[in-house]
């Protein structure tokens, strides 16, 4: 389903891009929650993040996966911090999963697709795809 | 004056951390303070079970020999040392460490301060009588749901013992359940003279003690951003924090070393178990992470300045583990052609088998390495030929003998099951205990009276005393300062 921004996009096309090709990621644990901290490649992609990975996006993204997300600003990092609450299957001891401790949700989040100018995706060498159109 | 630098060196992140670190940050270049953190959640309920098998033992034995390589280094260079190797025995680890001075002939030269009272699993019964009922941070649970379930708990300390035991003069500081951060802002604080109560400069030693408490992965371990481009990380350079009296301070590493200090490698490490950026809570303080300015300074030099923090809460944190259950997790490699679907037979002649042995588990996970064990459902369609997928599979069961059972049904299935299997040399996975964590809260006043620090070797001998303790006047004047305040 196209997102706002991809149906005002004719006077700038988009395309939905992956965010491991405009952000870093590391993640941690907290108990029952997985914390991702996903910090912008270059300082003007921040406000792209701020805008485009929104909690409810985040959210769809790991349908299934968490009980609820939580989103904080670092502007002075270029980071936003997200906690992903019930993503560790009882967490610390208590999970049976590979990842008990959430160490690799950060690269689970850099799977996500924002909407981006086209010509930014092409500058930043993503294999990306017209945005709508997926 | 102004211009002082004091150096803490992070010598080792964790419980297993790379032995090397320590030697080289002493040897590889000046240091003031080697700062060796020892402690996570999980650890505290191993050492206790190793206490209650062998009361000598509870704290990182490594430590022991590790000690014994660097300490006529540390002795020559003066340089003093922080750890909570001490784990649930800190007396244990601090005389196990005298030993060696001894043995070294140094220890007319070094004076081991010994903290304890972290430690309330003793008086934990008297805790609940008078209302406390430490309830569970997460679940609002009170602790009496699983009281005769406990094997340890302790309380998170902060700076304040760090700081007394370096005034009394202790070249090699010995804790508990100190946390990861007072390791860096004691060394800190004693050495500029800082107030407990100027909330800003605790933020900024805090912050510098979260970066630097898990060793390389500031400075070029597990960083995401250009790995590739990171070198020598058969040789990796260990922080070091360069802190001025003004609080700032500069993130750094041994020439020589591999990795490499950055913006992106601090950025990383600042945002790891983060939680709201704007109220990290210590038992020091809370540190505005929204505050941090970073700059890059020169090679493997980040400038870390402008930090800003909140006095700290009436409340400590108190790290309870239980025992909760038992769990194994057993696998199995299936290899091409169609790995993916041999392994998911498996798995669903494996579960039948537990169904109708009439096993009852809390949970049974299975998970197919190679296919999505790690992102689930966002891995996307797997690979029709993958060369080869694991099966995972973990149970776990309140009751050892369900999961003791399911240990027995992993290897049958390399000769009744689909074909293409392999990967079972290892022989029956192992049942293990679960321990569970329970996070709590307690008033500070009920805890930091019983906080003890001593004095044991060259200064004892100096104040011709077999114990010196000392109330921890600092955390006093904190009190004061605050009441005043109010």
């Amino acid at each position: 389903m196209p997102s706002k921004a991809t149906r005002t996009s004719r006077a700038s096309p988009l395309s939905r891009v992956q965010l491991r090709w405009l952000a870093h990621a590391r993640s941690g644990d907290k108990g029952d929650t997985a914390n991702v901290g996903l910090i912008a490649l270059q300082p003007d992609f921040y406000p792209l993040l701020q805008k485009e990975v929104t909690v409810a996006r985040v959210a769809r993204h790991f349908k299934g996966m968490v009980s609820g997300v939580e989103r904080f600003e670092l502007p002075n990092l270029n980071a936003l911090n997200f906690l992903l609450h019930g993503a560790l299957d009882g967490g610390g001891t208590i999970s049976l999963k590979t990842d008990a401790q959430g160490k690799v949700y950060s690269t689970a989040l850099l799977r996500m697709e924002i909407p981006v100018p086209r010509s930014l995706a092409r500058k930043v060498g993503a294999r990306s795809h017209t945005a709508g159109r997926s | 004056m102004t211009d002082r630098i004091v150096r803490v060196a992070a010598g080792q992140g964790f419980w297993g951390d790379w032995l090397e670190a320590p030697v080289r940050q002493v040897q590889g270049g000046p240091i003031d303070y080697l700062m060796m953190d020892y402690l996570a959640e999980v650890t505290m309920s191993i050492m206790q079970k190793q206490k209650s098998r062998d009361p000598r033992a509870g704290y990182a034995r490594d430590f022991i020999p590790l000690m014994e390589r660097i300490l006529p280094d540390l002795v020559r260079k003066k340089i003093r040392v922080t750890s909570n190797a001490g784990g649930v025995n800190p007396r244990g680890c601090a005389e196990a460490l005298l030993e060696v001075a001894e043995r070294l002939g140094v220890s007319d030269k070094l004076s081991i301060g010994l903290v304890t009272g972290d430690d309330i699993l003793g008086q934990l019964d008297e805790l609940i009588a008078r209302g406390h009922t430490l309830n569970n941070m997460e679940t609002g649970q009170p602790v009496t749901d699983i009281r005769d379930r406990v094997q340890s708990a302790n309380v998170y300390l902060g700076m304040g013992p760090i700081v007394e035991a370096l005034h009394q003069g202790a070249d090699v500081v010995v804790t508990g359940r100190v946390t990861d951060t007072g390791l860096t802002l004691g060394p800190l604080f004693y050495e500029f003279g800082w107030r407990p109560d100027d909330w800003d400069k605790v933020a900024a030693g805090t912050v510098a003690g979260h970066i630097i408490e898990c060793g390389a992965q500031c400075s070029g371990g597990n960083l995401l951003k250009d790995w590739r481009s990171v070198k020598d990380l058969a040789n990796p350079g260990f922080p070091i924090v360069e802190a001025s009296a003004d609080g700032s301070f500069v993130v750094t590493k041994h020439g020589g070393t591999g990795g490499v200090v950055s913006v992106a490698s601090v950025t990383e490490q600042l945002v790891y178990e983060m939680g709201d950026p704007r109220s990290y809570i210590t038992p020091d303080g809370i540190a505005d992470f929204t505050s941090i300015t970073l700059r890059q300074m020169g090679r493997d030099r980040v400038r870390v300045s402008g930090i800003r923090g909140g006095p700290r809460t009436p409340l400590l944190k108190v790290s309870i583990a239980y025992s909760y259950g038992y769990k194994a997790v057993g696998t199995l490699v299936y290899s091409w052609p169609e790995a993916y679907a041999k392994a998911q037979a498996a798995d669903q002649i494996l579960r039948q088998r537990l169904r109708d042995l009439g096993l009852q588990f809390e949970q049974i996970l299975s998970e197919f390495v190679g296919v999505n064990a790690t992102h689930g459902p966002l891995s996307g369609p797997p690979d029709p030929d993958a060369p080869e997928v694991q099966l995972r599979v973990g149970v776990r069961a309140r009751e050892r003998a369900p999961v003791e059972r399911f240990t027995r049904e992993i290897a049958p299935l390399v000769l009744t099951g689909p074909p293409s299997v392999t990967g079972f040399a290892g022989g029956r996975p192992a049942v293990e205990e679960v321990v569970a964590y329970w996070p709590a809260l307690i008033d500070r006043n009920e805890i930091e009276p019983q906080v003890r620090v001593e004095i044991l070797g060259a200064g004892k001998r100096e104040s011709g005393e077999a114990k010196q303790e000392a109330r921890l006047d600092s955390v006093r004047s904190v009190r004061a300062q605050q009441s005043n305040a109010n």
